[in-house]
């Protein structure tokens, strides 16, 4: 027997009885405003939050934000001019470099301030990590409430990888002391379009 | 690690020979439960998505075969390589012969409680395989040569200071510095440099979804990320308990998970693996190491619905004043203390002694594992099998014999009040566990009897 038919029969050998599924695993979530839920809810996990009407405020404001700035890509047609280098690169090494990436994001999460990205929105998967400072464009008419509604319209498998982002990287791994920038991103800024 | 060879109670004493430090350490874990706390207050049904938690699990266990096969199927289905591990030892060659098939020296791998469990940075050395840890926790242990102390936070044993020396020996940082901004980036800069030349990393799994055939890895710092998008081969280690039915579950234990660890709505990065990238292999190990016989026994069972949050640890009255080390097993603190007897009992005995059993454990727990009463069903098992600490047993034997005859019971009432009236010097004394840190009582001048039968006459 392999260890694999070994593994399989001990636990069927040892499982008990089975039990059902719960009836009950949703909920649901109800805020006066999702979209300051989220706000509150970045601004508590260290990320900043602007509200913007278009993509040239978001420009305005970028411009503002990394005046000196080079090694900036982003994938979006309407903010090109911003980028000197490009996101889809054949080697994720190619990467290391880069200074500011300006993602989209197509589901946000009310009541914990996570944005959903896959390889949709992810020319490479190290994107969000590899860069210094991250941005991510969401709409507000994408703001779900809590996590059961985000599962409820993600499919999760439908690239091969995807992930919550809620917030700067950080870690408090000294004298649990909070330093933002741990190996991701040291920043994140979110522009909410309507 | 000398406090390897020290039960927990020995190990605590040394642990509790610095007053300051274990000061620090109890009051900033209470301060990690205090913002759990804080957490969970926003969400109103949270004891409802604890019980859905628990429910979801306790299928888990009862349905654990099938799940793994469908899992399984799901995952090559996906173009992702399979691995059974039997034991620790099965786990670690497989793991030393992928970085070999890789053609590989090094390894860069973000944190598993399993590889902990099973030695595997030990094993990987001495076959000449380099490994760094890149949490930034575990980064620091493995510099100074320790294990981790604490499942979520792996050096929170340690001081600033003491850090700050780690690095400047290690890193080059300036000597005396201990600001943990500059050392953070420091270890980040570091940590870059190993990312990017790794060829093959390792990820624990924090949930496998049997019907995607995916799993999810959750960090702070995204290190698990930056080590597996830039290495060629991803290896993911997983215990077989991982497995969960739907990626809708994910919505319970994605909300459950950070609130309960560090009272952060989420982690900052909850990572979703279905398929490798273009040119890249992903390979999972799925490990029994005694979790199919931790599944066959009825009042242990349950312990395997663990997420690994660490609230437990952080709430324990004992775990916050003895340390992670005292528990001498890769997992500390209650949970560890319940899941380190199946795995040796001889070896692991003293631990579910480690507990007032105050079940704070229990109330904290986002799975509902009856922790406290796990604790106390083990002492039973562990004296029975004759595990029992051995002065224990001899007490507890003089006790029944006493208890169990009345003219003993009386006999020995009289002795120990006349011992303490005119001998205090026999129990007054550093041989009497019970004595350290505490006044011994006053003796009554009768017993309860003498004075009950007094005055009945009267």
């Amino acid at each position: 027997m392999t260890t694999r038919d070994q593994m399989l029969a001990s636990i069927k050998a040892n499982q008990p009885s089975l039990l059902p599924l719960p009836e009950q695993f949703t909920f649901v979530s109800m805020f006066p405003d999702l979209t300051k839920q989220f706000i509150d809810i970045l601004t508590f996990v260290g990320g900043t939050a602007v509200i913007v009407p278009d993509y040239a405020a978001i420009e305005s404001h970028l411009r503002e934000q990394y005046p000196d700035l080079t090694n900036i890509a982003t994938t979006c047609p309407e903010l090109a001019n911003l980028a000197d280098v490009r996101l889809d690169v054949a080697d994720p090494h190619d990467l290391a470099g880069l200074n500011v990436a300006i993602i989209e994001g197509p589901l946000a999460v009310s009541e914990n301030a996570a944005i959903w990205v896959d390889e949709r929105q992810l020319p490479q998967r190290v994107v969000p990590m590899i860069t210094q400072y991250l941005v991510i464009i969401i709409r507000q008419s994408t703001i779900v409430p809590n996590m059961h509604d985000a599962y409820r319209q993600l499919q999760v498998d439908a690239t091969g990888f995807g992930t919550f982002i809620c917030g700067p990287s950080k870690t408090a791994d000294i004298e649990q002391s909070l330093v933002i920038g741990a190996h991701g991103a040291r920043s994140l800024i979110v522009y909410i379009l309507p | 690690m000398n406090q390897l060879t020290l039960n927990h109670a020995d190990a605590a004493i040394e642990f509790n020979k610095n007053e300051a430090k274990v000061d620090w350490h109890d009051e900033t874990l209470w301060f990690v439960r205090t913002k759990r706390d804080r957490a969970v207050a926003q969400v109103p049904e949270w004891e409802q998505l604890r019980e859905a938690a628990s429910q979801i699990k306790n299928h888990v266990l009862s349905n654990m075969h099938d799940l793994l096969v469908q899992f399984e199927e799901n995952a090559i289905g996906n173009g992702i390589k399979i691995h059974w591990a039997a034991d620790a030892a099965e786990h670690n060659a497989i793991i030393h012969r992928l970085i070999q098939e890789a053609g590989a020296t090094q390894l860069v791998k973000s944190k598993s409680m399993l590889t902990e469990e099973c030695h595997l940075n030990d094993y990987l050395k001495e076959k000449g395989i380099e490994v760094i840890d890149s949490d930034l926790g575990e980064r620091i242990v493995q510099m100074r040569g320790e294990p981790p102390s604490h499942i979520v936070l792996p050096a929170i044993h340690l001081t600033k200071a003491e850090v700050g020396e780690t690095f400047h020996k290690h890193l080059g940082t300036d000597k005396g510095a201990t600001d943990p901004q500059y050392l953070t980036e420091a270890a980040r800069q570091h940590l870059r440099e190993t990312f990017l030349t790794r060829k093959v990393a390792l990820t624990g799994v924090n949930f496998a979804i049997a019907e995607t055939g995916g799993f999810v890895v959750c960090t702070n710092e995204g290190n698990a990320d930056m080590g597996v998008h830039l290495a060629d081969v991803h290896i993911a280690a997983m215990g077989f308990e991982k497995v969960i039915p739907r990626a809708e579950h994910l919505g319970v234990f994605l909300r459950l998970l950070a609130r309960s660890a560090t009272g952060q709505p989420i982690t900052t990065f909850s990572s979703h693996f279905h398929r490798p990238r273009s040119g890249q292999e992903m390979h999972i190990v799925i490990v029994d190491n005694g979790r199919s016989r931790q599944l066959g026994r009825p009042d242990f069972r349950n312990s395997l619905k663990c997420i690994r949050c660490a609230a437990c640890l952080n709430t324990c009255p004992v775990y916050r004043r003895s340390g992670g080390f005292s528990y001498h097993s890769a997992i500390a603190g209650p949970i560890g203390s319940i899941l380190a007897p199946n795995l040796d009992m001889k070896e692991n005995a003293d631990l579910p002694f480690a507990s007032t059993l105050c079940g704070s454990c229990s109330n904290v727990c986002p799975v509902k594992i009856d922790i406290h009463e796990q604790l106390y069903k083990w002492r039973q098992v562990l004296m029975q099998e004759g595990y029992g600490p051995g002065s224990k047993t001899v007490a507890m034997k003089a006790m029944a014999t006493v208890l169990e005859s009345p003219r003993l019971y009386r006999m020995a009432g009289k002795v120990g009040r006349g011992v303490l009236r005119f001998a205090p010097v026999t129990v007054e004394n550093r041989l009497n566990p019970w004595y350290n840190q505490r006044e011994m009582p006053a003796p009554p001048t009768e017993s309860f009897r003498d004075w009950y039968i007094n005055h009945k006459k009267s």
